[in-house]
């Protein structure tokens, strides 16, 4: 197969801007996007960098974008990119802002953001156990996998949060701070929770786009672990009454009054007397007939059914 | 091709702020022939806030909602991205977890309804694409669009993640390069603008906690379609509606760009092709106005 690759070329220490090659190559059925990488470098350019170590998708180092999907360069087949877009193929380093060298990118915010989740056990253990201590597989499986990551940012890199605030912690740091809010052995559960908790920096700045899930090489659903860990921070009574929980818990509280949403209500209750910048953009929906009024609120069909599944089901108290 | 019936599924937000978009849909499925049985019975889907607050919650208040389908035989519909991806998610969960669904049944037994899973459940757009078909569109649109350059604004919840839609779509769009609003622009004879925004986030979802966000993310798409040249975007969203229409003035100053660009729903783009009235698709109803 011939294919058409432009390929991202930058130097920190001579470039002003970057540039692109474009190279065309011949793709073997069984070739890897690090196959091409290295083939840039050996036939092309002895210049071009990048990182790979393991070549088995378990050190996170080869993270690269093909058309804008994050990828482990050593993992992902060619076959697979080329059908999925097509024999025209753009390779850029996993954030184009942070480029070093070509694909070789500085994770320093990254891992600056994993710190402050305390990535590590905190437990209390016997220096000379007697015996092993064992996780049944039940409690295992609450990890959902989230010990698979291999930090290799393909998430943290694709979130348009981390892109527009700075102190957002992101994807990773959250899927590692629910590795061990989750595991039954550690200590500190509510200090991690109260950790992502923050607002600015913390889960409920998550924009839920799924980018994260989409990108993440090893499927281990980022996002899904987001929501986990909203809902541990309710269970565990961590959570504040902030516009953020309010939000959150103002859908039950206007889905047992009508069943739909009293979308007006909601902004009201969340925002408390926050509600006052939204008055000028009230203005203008009523203006255009989008606003309901709380007296023609619509109603569902067979509320009744919905309050009482709402009192039988309930799991979280606020 | 025996007519259409779908289940409607109108979400809240087609019931409220943006009314135009519950009517542009009863106009397009009228032209089409198409019958949309509304679920007046439904609840919130609860946006994926809800699920933050209570899972199982969540999981039962959308099993009902489906349940309604079911007993009326019918396949939902829905038109809000974000109620696609509640449904869909809810309905996923419970038919790959018999011990889940028997948890969630449990539940529903108590008010007389019981959780199935024979409707499928899909947006008013891959149903349009993938029952109805392009073809027979195009041969009812009777004012091509072909002045108009349209930047087509997908949404994230209809597609990503990708696995779960494709359990419920025959149309395999590719999250990273999707085609489906493309194709059907192309069907009405519109020109679509291709832009780099056009797959990424509007920010709505925390429109209220941290609006900066928001309206960045807004302002970024609004002006990424814009210096494509776009005269107007559309959405299959209400929620993206909401923030790339009311929002304009704030993602303005958010990303020190001067925006005004009109915002259409799907169907009310649709709706124009096929001949509708600017009052049957409700296009005053706009805070970005739409040219007549
Ligand atoms: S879902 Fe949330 S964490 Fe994941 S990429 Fe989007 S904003 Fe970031
Ligand atoms: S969650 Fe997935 S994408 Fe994110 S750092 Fe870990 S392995 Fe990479
Ligand atoms: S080289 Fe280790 S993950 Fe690719």
């Amino acid at each position: 197969m011939k294919v058409t690759f432009k390929v991202f070329r930058f130097n920190a220490e001579t470039d002003y801007l970057p540039h692109y090659d474009t190279i065309e190559m011949d793709v073997k059925e069984d070739e890897v996007v690090l196959d091409i990488l290295n083939r840039i470098k050996w036939e092309h350019d002895g210049s071009f960098s990048y990182r790979r170590s393991c070549r088995h998708g378990i050190c996170g180092s080869c993270a690269v974008k093909v058309n804008g999907r994050s990828t482990l360069a050593c993992k992902e087949r060619m076959v697979d990119m080329i059908e999925l877009f097509g024999n025209e193929l753009i390779i850029e380093p996993v954030s184009k802002k942070r480029a070093v060298k070509d694909m070789v990118v500085d994770k320093a915010d990254f891992w600056k953001k994993y710190e402050t989740v305390k990535p590590w056990l905190e437990a209390e253990i016997d220096e000379h156990p007697s015996m092993e201590n064992i996780i049944p597989p039940e409690e295992a499986e609450k990890l959902e996998e989230a010990d698979y990551c291999i930090q290799c940012g393909c998430c943290y890199y694709a979130c348009p949060v981390v892109e527009v605030n700075e102190d957002y912690l992101g994807p990773a740091a959250f899927e590692k701070a629910y590795r061990f809010t989750a595991d039954v052995r550690d200590h500190a559960k509510k200090e991690r929770l109260e950790i992502v908790d923050i607002l600015g920096q913390g889960v409920w700045d998550c924009v839920k786009c799924y980018e994260c899930a989409e990108a993440c090489p090893k499927e281990i659903d980022p996002i899904g672990k987001i929501t986990k860990l909203h809902n541990q921070i309710f269970e565990e009574g961590v959570a504040k009454s902030n516009v953020a929980t309010r939000h959150a818990v103002g859908f039950k509280r206007s889905i047992k009054k009508h069943g739909i949403l009293d979308e007006g209500d909601l902004v009201l209750y969340s925002e408390g007397f926050g509600v006052v910048k939204h008055m000028h953009e009230a203005f203008e929906m009523f203006k255009k007939g989008k606003i309901v009024l709380p007296w023609n609120m619509p109603k569902s069909k067979n509320l009744d059914e919905i309050q009482k599944l709402i009192k039988s089901s309930s799991t979280v108290k606020f | 091709m025996s007519k259409l019936r779908y289940a409607l599924y109108t979400g809240c937000t087609a019931r409220e702020s943006t009314p135009e978009l519950l009517k542009s849909t009863l106009a397009v499925a009228k032209k089409l022939d198409i019958e949309l049985v509304l679920l007046d019975e439904a609840s919130c889907c609860g946006a994926s806030h809800l699920q933050d607050f209570d899972d199982f919650l969540s999981l039962v208040l959308n099993a009902r909602n489906i349940c309604y389908a079911e007993k009326r035989g019918l396949d939902m519909v829905t038109i809000c991205n974000t109620c696609q991806l509640n449904t869909a998610m809810t309905k996923h969960r419970l038919d790959s977890n018999p011990e889940l669904k028997a948890k969630v049944n449990e539940k529903l037994e108590e008010v007389g309804l019981v959780y199935k899973g024979t409707s499928n459940v899909r947006h008013f757009l891959y149903a349009l694409i993938e029952d109805y078909g392009l073809d027979n569109l195009r041969d009812k649109v009777v004012k091509p669009l072909s002045e108009l350059n349209i930047a087509p604004f997908y949404g994230c919840h209809n597609i990503r993640p990708s696995e779960l839609h494709h359990h419920f779509n025959r149309t395999k769009e590719n999250p990273y390069n999707p085609t489906s609003l493309e194709e059907l622009i192309e069907a009405l004879e519109g020109n679509s603008v291709d832009y780099w925004h056009k797959n990424k986030c509007c920010g709505f979802h925390v429109d209220l906690q941290a609006p900066k966000t928001s309206n960045i993310l807004t302002g970024n798409a609004l002006a990424d379609a814009y210096d494509n040249n776009a005269d107007v975007m559309v959405t299959p969203c209400p929620l993206c509606h909401l923030n790339l229409d009311v929002k304009q003035k704030a993602a303005t100053k958010a990303v020190g760009r001067e925006l005004k660009l009109p915002v259409l729903h799907l169907p009310q783009l649709i709706g124009l092709a096929l001949g509708c009235t600017p009052e049957e698709l409700g296009l005053k109803h706009h805070v970005t106005e739409v040219p007549a």
